[in-house]
């Protein structure tokens, strides 16, 4: 499937945006097509990217002030009406301060609630720990019904929006604080339950999600000057999976390492892990926060202290290949 | 549906806390003292209070009832099967495997609720969101209508939804706390104290009202004034006696979660049929 990158991958000059810019411009447009939908703010709107649909639907947005638990109920009670309500926070707010609102009242419940966690991963950056959310992936993706979304760029992060508002279903997605390369285009290809194989290969599958997976073309790139071919995953629905395209990256490469900003323990990784050693049993390395907080810093200096970078990436690549075999080939 | 009398509903509150006994001893579980308390309430909204239609549950010009204490639903079900949601027959389905009647409510397994409650402390937010929808739909012909347990206000989701609901004014939301005094490790004012009450509700902007919740006359007239006050949600505090109707669960804690076995069940059912509908507050 021909990817429509941008053609400056790699290059100093490509461009940069949050994915949650990507959300605010999708919600705009969401919110012309379908007059249903509904902006919910806890206090946060401008720096979650609500501000521009407040400003274009007031009629349709609404003030929760600094109250998670009740951003997500109302929000909740607003869908039983018909509404499809977008409820923004900071990630480590929502769904990190109201898991059992979301649990019961949105997910058991069945609700089109779109839950939008921003501020996501190390981009929290200075903030320091508190507010570096690295467990949402593992919270949101073990819940029955709802659907999660963890776009690789902010033209992604707008296509994702417009495709959660038509979805009918509980949603979360993850979004960045910090500026990331744009590395998609209008013309690529994206739909929930996608996975998309960005940099074809076959030495070992590198598995991204959000905005790491520009970190894996990175290292695909480096990789490629050493000769190994690296095929390059970029996976912005973690669930439900994309069974078949992961399972054939997986079969052709037959060494897998996945990739996220976020904690391990559950997260992405443990997604991809579940479903191969019931499917295709094989060792797969997850890069991650290994069981640890974040600290306060610069991304791109967090980036690089927990090892996510294409260069660390690229690093753990010849690290694994260096000790396992190439399985089922 | 031919409007009950006064008598007549009494009677059926009635029946349905005798209702309320088979399926709790039935289902070996459950929660009595709430769900015996809040019959007069349950009777009073289903039938005469609600707009609704048994046989059309998704009626778009329905009234919505959120339960927030979602362990009451015995009270709930009961009510709702004698008004027409579905055979009498299945009320001893309860908390039974495969029964539409989950031990708290499930809005996905029965047509006719609204929410997914029993995690206690959301369910009026969720009613907020609901009356904010319709305010912002200029509707003025439907109400929300939320019970809520006095114990579950420990929660702080409760007072967001009181801010939220203060701050947009929204009239067509009615709350009515069961005002029963006892929560499952003991009474209210033991475990973390409420009071005073009214003043809390008074000072995030809701109209207050404070009635016998045994007097079904007192019910459907608060929540006639409810519905004339147009700049404020109202609540309806209900005082309660937990266990009303059964002598020896009245006043008892210990009968918030703990169903009456077989020989309780008799007695407690020989008590109700002896009270042919006569249950009268201790509050009036």
């Amino acid at each position: 499937m021909e990817m429509f990158l941008v053609a400056n991958i790699g290059s100093d000059d490509i461009a940069q945006e949050p994915t949650r810019a990507g959300l605010g411009r999708g919600l705009v447009k969401a919110g012309q097509e379908n007059k249903n939908i509904v902006g919910l703010s806890a206090d946060l709107t401008d720096s979650t990217q609500l501000g521009a649909f407040a400003e274009a639907f007031p009629e349709r947005f609404v003030q929760i002030g600094i109250a998670e638990q009740n951003l997500v109920t109302v929000a909740s009670g607003m869908a039983v009406m018909g509404k499809i309500p977008f409820a923004s926070s900071y990630a480590a707010f929502s769904p990190g301060r109201c898991y059992e609102q979301i649990r019961t009242t949105i997910c058991l419940n069945d609700q089109p609630v779109k839950l939008v966690g921003s501020h996501a991963g190390l981009s929290a950056g200075p903030d320091g720990a508190t507010h570096q959310m690295l467990e949402d992936i593992a919270l949101m993706r073990v819940l029955p019904n709802m659907i999660v979304i963890a776009p690789g760029d902010s033209v992604e992060a707008e296509k994702a929006t417009l495709a959660m508002a038509k979805n009918g279903k509980p949603n979360y997605i993850r979004l960045s604080r910090e500026k990331s390369p744009v590395f998609t285009t209008m013309q690529t290809p994206f739909e929930i339950g996608k996975a998309y194989v960005l940099r074809p290969g076959d030495d070992v599958a590198i598995f991204a999600t959000g905005t790491s997976s520009y970190q894996a073309l990175l290292a695909a790139k480096a990789l490629a000057s050493d000769n190994i071919q690296a095929e390059v995953v970029h996976v912005p629905t973690i669930k439900p999976l994309d069974q078949k395209t992961i399972l054939a990256s997986a079969r052709k490469c037959g060494r897998v390492i996945t990739v996220e900003e976020g904690q391990i323990a559950a997260g992405f990784g443990s997604a991809i892990a579940e479903f191969l050693s019931e499917n295709l049993p094989m060792p797969v390395r997850r890069l991650g926060m290994q069981d640890s907080f974040g600290e306060s810093g610069n991304t791109p200096d967090l980036l690089k202290k927990f090892g996510l970078t294409g260069q660390h990436i690229a690093f753990a690549v010849h690290d694994w290949i260096d000790h396992m075999p190439q399985y089922h080939r | 549906m031919a409007q009950l009398t006064l008598q007549q509903l009494e009677k059926l509150a009635n029946i349905i806390r005798m209702d309320v006994i088979k399926m709790l001893e039935h289902a070996g579980s459950g929660h009595p003292a709430g769900s015996l308390d809040q019959a007069d309430i349950y009777t009073a909204l289903y039938f005469n209070i609600l707009k609704h239609d048994p046989k059309n549950p998704d009626w778009e010009g329905r009234d919505i009832l959120v339960q927030s204490n979602g362990h009451c639903v015995p009270v709930r079900y009961a009510a709702m099967a004698h008004a027409g949601y579905f055979p009498k027959e299945e009320l001893m389905t309860l908390r039974k495997l495969g029964s539409r009647l989950q031990g708290h409510p499930e809005r996905t397994a029965l047509p006719g609720l609204e929410t997914t409650s029993g995690p206690l402390g959301s369910g009026l937010s969720q009613a907020a969101g609901m009356a904010m929808v319709l305010k912002m739909q200029d509707c003025n012909r439907r109400w929300v209508y939320c019970t809520v347990g006095d114990g579950e206000l420990d929660e702080g989701n409760n007072w967001e939804a009181l801010m939220f609901a203060g701050k947009n004014r929204l009239h067509n939301l009615i709350a009515i706390v069961d005002r029963n005094n006892i929560q499952i490790d003991g009474n209210t004012e033991d475990v973390m104290p409420l009071e005073p009450l009214r003043e809390k509700w008074e000072a995030f902007g809701w109209h207050v009202q404070e009635i016998d919740g045994h007097n079904i006359e007192s019910i459907i007239d608060a929540c006639s004034m409810a519905r004339a006050i147009v700049e404020q949600p109202s609540v309806i505090i209900a005082h309660t006696i937990p266990g009303k109707g059964v002598p020896f669960m009245e006043y008892d804690y210990h009968w918030h979660g703990s169903p009456p076995n077989c020989t309780q069940a008799k007695e407690a059912l020989q008590k109700l049929r002896s009270l042919n509908g006569k249950i009268s507050g201790d509050h009036s």
